[in-house]
């Protein structure tokens, strides 16, 4: 038999001989991640009645959404966490000062290829760009995993995506996924995993790679997996001590799809409201006032985020009519974006710097919008009323996208009047 | 069995609207039951009742994972979810709260907003009060249903581990 990534990896966690798609498996959790939901998950937990979780070192628990606690309810939800963290003696906790969830597991090495990760965020999927096989759960299953390390899973057919060529000038990986999006639909891989190949995919930076990884969700993808090269090793190296082995699908293992794209030939693009599948080439939508403009996320929160979109403001104010929020994915960036002057660069321009966090990301403080207000933003998603107002509209794209048309006060083509 | 209406809906029906972020702040079953559907169908939290069935066409329940979403229609009353498709989070977290979840686009397109149904999820039936008919669905895998009958993940955990 030949298998594919995610069919190895849930073989091994499983402890099965073989298995096939549409099999369900019992698998053996190697990480379990809950963010601010882990309140929720703490409380089903104690109604199992188990006194203690199954394994503290294998549950990571970073508070990320609504950081610092933006009303009464969810700071009482934030003290429930840390009580059950010192009760429960879980090891690896991030309060509200570290970042976005799934910026910090990597960059505390909660993340290595070959694992089996899950968590209580559907943007999970991110650590497929280190060769994992992850993906999202609810809370209610999480607590089961809580108390028994173990979770039912399907085992998914897999699509195979192999991205070739040299993306161009002022064209990113948040392009291409977006293309992708656009062109397979929010529910084109519903139930799937994903691999993607290519040397598109060896040429781009592990950030970048996540942008993909995380964003594949968007089309309903289980799990998105790359396979790790030394650039994801060295990355992991001096964070994790798990083994660094990458897992490879077998050569003539079985694809339900396969999709190719020579990323060359793809230009920056835009989703529009309200869906993340609505997705136009951005001269399309050219010209479309925007109020507000958001540069961070898990998806698009980096450091090389911020510089390619620092490059766009090339010494020019944010339009008076806009607002620049910028949401370092974490305190590592944030620290890292002040030692390269960007952060400077964009507070000069008039742009509001917020606390590492998801911030406006979901519409629950820090940068809501009103209704027929529009927002650009190199966050993951665009649905009715994600940001606030459900009569506001949201378009997704990337970092070098979101700052030049907080510039020039419309959605603009970032190729257009560059200087590099 | 309990006899219920439809409430039916249009394609990827996404977590943003079933459940909007503004409202997860708060766990609670009313509160959560009160905010149902608001961004989509301001009427269904105030007029849904028990033993209702949602039905939609495909991709229900895309987007987060939040369980919430799935939650507040349980709390709502709502007994089962009927679609062409569902998103995988919304569909697992659905069984986990004991909510059957019906992939059927037959048994979707043969009901219709404001239907009188008897949903029989151990028959596999659906009847239609309204037009007469009685739809058959696919059922659902043995473990799922232990779930289900159980009233959830949590409940079935619970018995299983007091054998
Ligand atoms: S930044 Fe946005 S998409 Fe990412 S985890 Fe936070 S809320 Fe979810």
């Amino acid at each position: 038999m030949a298998y594919t990534i995610a069919e190895k990896i849930l073989m091994r966690a499983s402890g099965s001989k073989t298995v096939e798609p549409g099999e369900i498996v019992n698998a053996k959790v190697d990480v379990a991640m809950s963010h601010d939901n882990a309140a929720l998950v703490s409380k089903v937990f104690g109604e199992i009645g188990v006194p203690k979780v199954w394994d503290a070192s294998k549950i990571v628990i970073p508070i990320d959404h609504r950081v610092p606690a933006n009303n009464i309810k969810v700071a009482e939800g934030h003290v429930k966490i840390r009580n059950f963290v010192k009760k429960q003696g879980i090891k690896h906790f991030y309060d509200v000062r570290e970042g976005v969830c799934h910026q910090i597991m990597p960059e505390f090495g909660h993340v290595a290829p070959g694992l089996l990760i899950v968590g209580t965020d559907s943007h999970t999927t991110t650590y497929g760009a280190f060769g994992a096989f992850s993906t999202g759960i609810g809370a209610t299953e999480m607590a089961a995993v809580w108390a028994s390390g173990e979770l039912w899973l399907k085992v998914p057919e897999t699509f195979k995506i192999t991205l070739d060529g040299s993306l161009k000038e002022h064209v990113f990986s948040k392009d291409v996924i977006l293309q992708i999006i656009g062109d397979l639909t929010a529910e084109g891989a519903n139930y799937k995993s994903i691999e993607y190949y290519g040397t598109a995919v060896d040429e781009m930076s592990v950030g970048s790679r996540m942008t993909i990884t995380n964003m594949s969700m968007e089309m309903g993808a289980k799990s998105a997996i790359m396979v790790p090269d030394q650039k994801v090793f060295d990355y992991l190296k001096t964070r994790t001590n798990e083994k660094l082995e990458a897992v490879i699908a077998d050569a003539d293992a079985v694809y339900e799809k396969e999709l190719k794209y020579d990323v060359s030939q793809i230009g920056p693009k835009v989703a529009c409201p309200h869906t993340v599948d609505n997705v136009k080439d951005v001269g399309e939508v050219a010209g479309t006032v925007v109020h507000q403009a958001v540069l961070g996320s898990c998806t698009n929160g980096r450091v090389e985020d911020l510089k390619a979109g620092s490059r766009m403001l090339a010494g020019k104010k944010i339009h008076d009519d806009v607002r620049l929020i910028i949401a370092p994915a974490s305190r590592q960036v944030y620290l890292e974006a002040m030692e390269e002057g960007l952060i400077q660069k964009f507070v000069k321009a008039g742009a509001i710097v917020i606390n590492p966090g998801c911030g406006p990301c979901l519409g629950a403080h820090e940068g809501i919008i009103a209704a027929g207000e529009n927002c650009i933003a190199s966050t993951n998603r665009n649905f009715q009323g994600r940001m606030g107002s459900t009569e506001a509209g949201i378009y997704l794209a990337s970092p070098a996208t979101v700052v030049a048309s907080a510039v020039a006060g419309v959605i603009t083509d970032p190729r257009e009047g560059s200087t590099w | 069995m309990v006899a219920g209406k439809v409430w039916k809906y249009g394609k990827d029906v996404n977590t943003d609207v079933i459940l909007p972020g503004r409202f997860l702040d708060s766990y609670e079953p009313e509160y959560l039951a009160s905010h149902a559907m608001e961004d989509l169908d301001k009427e269904f939290a105030k007029a849904v009742k028990k033993g209702d069935i949602v039905v939609a066409e495909t991709n229900f329940g895309c987007g987060s994972s939040r369980e919430q979403a799935a939650s507040c229609l349980g709390y709502c009353g709502v007994q089962a979810v009927v679609a062409k498709s569902f998103s995988r989070l919304f569909y697992r977290n659905a069984i986990n709260q004991g909510i059957a979840v019906i992939e059927s686009p037959e048994c979707v397109d043969a009901l219709n907003k404001g239907d009188e149904v008897d949903f029989d999820l151990l028959g596999g039936t659906i009847k239609n009060l309204t037009t007469g008919k009685t739809l058959t669905f696919r059922p659902l895998p043995p473990f799922v249903m232990e779930i289900l009958e159980s009233g959830g993940l949590v409940e079935h955990l619970k018995k299983k581990m007091a054998k």
